[in-house]
């Protein structure tokens, strides 16, 4: 039995590595493909002929393309991702730098739209044709169609501009204090969260009434057993698995939104240092930040296929 | 399994109220697309309708209220805000049926291939897992810094964005037909390859592809705008929606009308493509009601 549970989790790693291998093949790509050559950057106008070829030995350039791709993976691998064209600084300190508000907004997301999206979707699946489900799916094509920013100014308008109620923008670090921490992520995690909502509601939704139709649901209601308890212990217990995936998969989604998000409260995360560097046409530091958010996003769902490996039985082959 | 459940219920409330069911089921889309004609031909002909040049300035009007004369007001620089949208519209139409189109083409194409080629099967799937692992709007950023900025790149940088989502549907609806006995048959009596796809895989997985290609359209335009909000878009002397919200963010305290009036129509004309998409695919396939 253990042997079934090592070799579904040893398999499961394995075929992340190609996926994490052609992320990070098309995130070297990129920067290989602008134009300009860095050479010629960091020589300026002065350089010789014969500096500009020991500067691009030194950087690996005159090697065969594979050949650059595996120096560089190697570097990324040890934790190298490069310095700033701009700042001189390392990326991954950049990085560092600017993760705290970004996990906290998406980390405010996640369970600000579990804790709504699923009590919303196991109603409207049990009161299936009711106006509760109406109202989720009308309000689930609202959230996919209104775009973030309109949803975040409107907050915005509405809440700081108008009443004052809570900050138009910024960021308070945790360490500054809770109250003022939750306080001033209100608004951008409402703002980012409905689309969340949307996706995990309906999501709850249609996997309830699959398992509502199963055989094991229809036996416990025969043995009496009271609608409640079948709704929470039997149907949820079961449907928790694709919602777990969804919250997974939907992490593209969040992480993108985050992007957004952060421009329009000026939070200081990873997103505005995407936009900024992307305004600056500082490389380096979007090809460090793409990759993280993309193995950080490989990483989750990994964990999240694992654990099921462990504690659902049925999908170990 | 889930129609079951679903079209139980669905047929208790027909029973009770069925011309307003079937009036609203009609209604909803209709709106949506009356929605799309007019702004689809408001923007065609936004050369003859707009009272001014998008472009020209007038410097003594900047920040006008909606008034006769400027029928949704003026920006920082004087320029006619409805003028300027109806032209937007064009950018964000024309992206959201050229990305439609090429996604649709690559990504049928891709997901058939890998569907019913077993072999490209891995490598491609592995290749789509890859982009669908890198958050969408950073993928189109990422593509948009190396590449000039015009509609042509971002259609471009956006459809490499959509392109795996397609991809998946079209593999698993190859994956559900390529076993059944039809095809078999035209195996049978020698079809070859490329007839077989386009004669009898294609028209039989056609329905949910359609479905995703109005998806498709619908978040095409939102990724576009987004691009031009982050300044990551088409060029910004071009009035795109995208383009008037940025400009328009940095004076919202002074006129919310900037950033509200184009995301408004923004989101109603995303909004009624997404209502047609659910429409088309109840009235295609009414086992699909209610997924996503």
């Amino acid at each position: 039995m253990t042997g079934g549970i090592l070799s579904s989790v040893f398999y499961r790693i394995l075929a992340t590595i190609p996926v994490i291998g052609f992320v990070a093949l098309f995130v070297f790509l990129l920067l290989r493909l602008t134009p300009g050559d860095p050479a010629l950057l960091i020589g300026g106008d002065m350089a010789t002929g014969e500096d500009l070829e020991r500067i691009r030995a030194s950087l690996g350039l005159d090697r065969p393309i594979w050949s650059q791709f595996l120096l560089w993976s190697e570097r990324v691998m040890a934790g190298d991702l490069g310095r700033s064209v701009f700042s001189g600084e390392q990326v991954t300190t950049l990085i560092a730098q600017r993760l705290e508000p970004t996990i906290a907004l998406a980390l405010t997301v996640v369970v600000f739209s579990v804790m709504t999206a699923v009590p919303l979707g196991v109603a409207a699946a049990w009161y299936a044709g009711s106006i509760i489900d109406r109202l989720l799916s009308v309000f689930a094509v609202l959230a996919f169609s209104v775009p973030v920013f309109l949803i975040g100014y409107f907050l915005i308008y509405e809440f700081s501009v108008k009443t004052e109620l809570f900050p138009v923008h910024g960021y308070r670090a945790l360490s500054e204090g809770i109250g003022p921490f939750l306080h001033h992520l209100v608004l951008p995690a409402v703002s980012l969260g409905l689309v969340y909502v949307a996706l995990l509601a309906r999501m709850t939704r249609s996997t309830m009434l699959e398992v509502l139709d199963q055989d094991y649901i229809r036996t416990a209601r025969a043995k009496g057993l009271s609608g409640a308890r079948v709704l929470f212990v039997h149907a949820l217990r079961n449907a928790g698995g694709p919602i777990i995936t969804t919250i997974g998969v939907g992490l593209t989604l969040l992480l993108g939104g985050v992007v957004v998000t952060e421009s329009v409260f000026a939070i200081p995360g990873l997103g505005r240092l995407v936009v900024d560097s992307m305004l600056q046409r500082d490389y380096p530091v979007i090809q460090g930040t793409i990759l993280f958010f993309s193995v950080l996003y490989l990483m989750i769902n990994l964990a999240i296929d694992i654990g099921y490996v462990l504690l659902d039985p049925r999908i170990r082959k | 399994m889930t129609g079951a459940v679903q079209n139980t219920h669905l047929f208790d409330v027909q029973r009770k109220r069925p011309r307003l069911r079937r009036y609203f089921r009609w209604a909803v889309p209709s709106c949506a697309a009356l929605v799309l004609l007019i702004t689809a031909v408001l923007t065609l002909l936004s050369g003859c309708i707009a009272p001014f040049d998008p472009l020209e300035m007038h410097p003594l009007d900047r920040f006008m209220h909606p008034s006769e004369h400027y029928l949704l007001g003026t920006d920082n620089f004087g320029r006619d805000t409805f003028s300027r949208i109806l032209h937007g519209g064009r950018v964000s139409l024309s992206v959201a049926f050229l990305v439609a189109i090429a996604t649709s083409l690559l990504g049928i194409f891709l997901g058939v291939m890998a569907g019913y080629v077993r072999w490209l099967d891995g490598v491609l799937m592995r290749i789509m897992d890859g982009l669908m692992a890198i958050p969408g709007i950073l993928l189109a950023i990422a593509l948009m810094t190396v590449m000039e900025a015009s509609l042509l790149t971002v259609v471009f940088a956006i459809t490499i964005t959509e392109i795996p989502r397609m991809t998946r549907l079209a593999r698993a609806a190859t994956l559900g037909v390529r076993n059944m006995l039809y095809i078999e048959a035209a195996v049978t009596v020698g079809t070859r390859f490329f007839p077989l796809l386009w004669r009898h895989i294609l028209p039989n997985i056609a329905a949910p592809l359609l479905v995703q290609a109005t998806f498709v359209a619908a978040s095409a335009i939102l990724l576009e705008a987004y691009l031009g909000f982050l300044g990551a878009g088409i060029p910004p002397e071009v009035p795109s929606w995208g383009n008037m919200i940025a400009q328009g963010r940095t004076f919202v305290q002074v006129s919310f009308g900037l950033v509200l009036y184009p995301s408004l129509l923004l989101a109603a004309v995303v909004l009624s493509i997404n209502v047609l998409g659910d429409f088309l695919r109840d009235v295609l396939d009414p086992r699909m009601t209610g997924r996503k």
